[in-house]
């Protein structure tokens, strides 16, 4: 009973941290058609930039004490100014030149893009290649309540909480607002969301920026609850960046409502996996289930039935 | 209003208009019909900004629109209601109207423009809440319209109205045709029902392969042997 609660809560934990990055994906691949391998490196650069400045800011923090209560919200905006600029700027400069580009040659500049990302964070005076111990923006052991032994902490509370209200503020702007409309416009039909008078260029840009606030915010809730940050190559960021890709597929890529319900779909697997079968395997059991949604869903949870080669 | 002048377009080698010209003036109603692949659709995306022509130039109201984006021309009152209707299947009808207005922040105008556009299509007002994905085909045709004069336009294009559906609806849509243009609204026509546009329109236009073959009033050209043969059966 003990393990099934712990199992669920870390599902929804971690579930929350892959939709914030899954979302990112959803949003590009449904207005541009492609897949944005730049995007888990926009992860990582929020997660670092929350540890960096963190540790400029708190360095005088005694050992073992937490941060006053507004650090974490200041370095979280911080980690969101520095992603959506970073992702505005390599859309203008890397994926805006090949709008009517074979979808191949974007696919390669994204590619490319990331190893830049990740290889100019390696520098010293940005990142550098050790590892980042993340200052106490909350106390990680303060229980709210403890229920057959397991413990809910208010970290869990910060990361659920942050992560929810960032999705609800998502699905808000893009189903309830003019600009999501236009969003959703140009995700249909580029051509004739410009004859309506959407300005494509400027609805691309947004969803970018928009993008890259989320996976901000899943870089820093991912540093929360870590406590340490790995260097910008780290396989482990490819490894984040692939479950929560695959989290996209499973939803339906494209779906935002999509995304969110694969990210889940994708943690229960993982912890439920550990917990009931073996815990040495989760990446595995997270392939079997994209497998098995690609042969017998393939437009995923959400999306349409439609196959589509990249 | 509008003049297209020697207007060329290439989709790679393929050249689909050659030396294109044609002028719509203040209220008119014109008229362009020719039969498939002769370039018709062509020329309004080019209007539209969605082509860039390789020579010649677009001028709408004295101003050179031939190099803008497509949602600065929408902003400038030109509208389209594009071959297919183009209707968001997975958006409301309502939201599909809102979309039309995309451009405008005229709250009060905006309200306005839309009690109107649901007089004229009263068949919409039951179903703004009806993803447009369900509406019939004519039901559709009629959403393209409303949505394009959500725009508020000067001058509307409308590309293939008529196409697909019964002779009924047809009628319907070609009475709105020419209420929207009693109102105030220049009209530019592209159809291949030739008899139905050569009806409502004061001039047309004749487009075969890319080219203008033929132009003038559009009751003489109705009238003329060369258009009754090819276009209106021969009878
Ligand atoms: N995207 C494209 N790429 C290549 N050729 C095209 C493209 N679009 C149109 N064409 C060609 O250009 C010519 C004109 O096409 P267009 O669609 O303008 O004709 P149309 O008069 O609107 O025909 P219809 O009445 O069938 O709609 C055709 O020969 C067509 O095959
Ligand atoms: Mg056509």
């Amino acid at each position: 009973m003990d393990q099934l609660l712990q199992a669920i809560k870390d599902s929804i934990t971690i579930g929350c941290l892959y939709a914030l990055i899954a979302l990112g994906y959803t949003m590009v691949y449904g207005i541009l058609k492609f897949i944005n391998f730049a995007h888990s490196d926009v992860v990582v650069i929020g997660a670092l930039s929350t540890a960096v400045l963190g540790e400029r800011m708190l360095h005088k923090l005694a050992p073992g004490a937490t941060a006053a209560w507004y650090y974490g919200p200041l370095l979280l905006l911080l980690a969101i100014l520095i992603c959506s600029t970073v992702a505005f700027t390599v859309e203008r400069l890397a994926y805006r030149p090949l709008r009517r580009a074979p979808r191949l040659n974007v696919l390669i500049t994204a590619i490319g893009v990331s190893l830049l990302l990740q290889n100019a964070g390696q520098l010293k005076f940005l990142f550098g290649t050790e590892p980042h111990p993340v200052p106490m923006l909350i106390d990680q052991t303060a229980t709210i309540f403890t229920v057959l032994g397991v413990k809910f902490r208010w970290l869990d509370l910060a990361i659920i909480g942050t992560a929810i209200i960032f999705m609800v503020a998502l699905d808000y702007l893009v189903f309830h607002t003019k600009i999501g409309r236009g969003m959703r416009a140009v995700s249909h039909d580029t051509r004739i969301a410009s004859l309506m008078g959407v300005p494509v260029d400027r609805i691309i840009s947004f969803t970018f920026i928009t993008g890259a606030a989320l996976a901000a915010a899943g870089g820093f809730l991912y540093a929360l609850r870590y406590q340490t940050v790995t260097q910008p190559a780290d396989t482990g960021w490819a490894l984040l960046g692939l479950k929560a890709f695959v989290a996209a597929v499973v939803g339906g890529i494209g779906n935002i409502r999509g995304a969110v319900l694969g990210a889940l779909a994708i943690a229960c697997v993982e912890n439920f996996g550990a917990a009931y079968l073996h815990p040495g395997y989760t990446d595995v059991y997270v392939f079997v289930i994209l497998i098995l949604v690609l042969l017998f869903r393939p437009g995923g949870i959400l999306g349409k039935a439609v196959v589509e080669k990249v | 209003m509008l003049e297209v002048r020697s207007l060329a377009v290439k989709y790679g080698a393929i050249q689909a208009l050659h030396d294109v010209s044609l002028k719509v003036e203040k209220g008119e109603i014109v008229t362009l019909i020719g039969s498939n692949g002769a370039g018709k659709t062509t020329t309004l995306r080019t209007i539209s900004g969605l082509i860039r022509p390789a020579a010649g130039s677009i001028v709408y109201e004295g101003k050179d629109i031939t190099r803008l984006a497509p949602h600065e021309i929408v902003k400038l009152g030109l509208a389209q209601s594009p071959e297919g209707r183009g209707v968001f299947p997975q958006m409301t009808v309502e939201e599909n109207l809102s979309l039309g207005a995309y451009t405008r922040s005229d709250h009060a105008q905006i309200a306005k423009d839309r009690e109107h556009a649901l007089s004229l299509f009263p068949r919409l007002r039951e179903r703004l809440t009806q993803l447009a994905g369900t509406l019939s085909g004519g039901e559709q045709q009629m959403l393209a319209m409303a949505r394009a004069l959500l725009a508020k336009p000067k001058l509307l294009l409308l590309d293939e109205p008529s196409l697909g559906l019964a002779p009924q609806i047809v009628q319907t849509i070609f009475k709105i045709i020419r209420d929207i243009n009693a109102e105030g609204t220049t009209i530019l026509l592209v159809e291949q029902n030739a008899h139905m546009a050569l009806k409502v329109a004061h001039r047309a236009y004749v487009l075969e392969v890319g080219r203008i073959t033929m132009q003038g009033d559009a009751k003489e050209l109705a009238a003329s042997d060369d258009v009754r043969k090819a276009y209106l059966g021969g009878h």
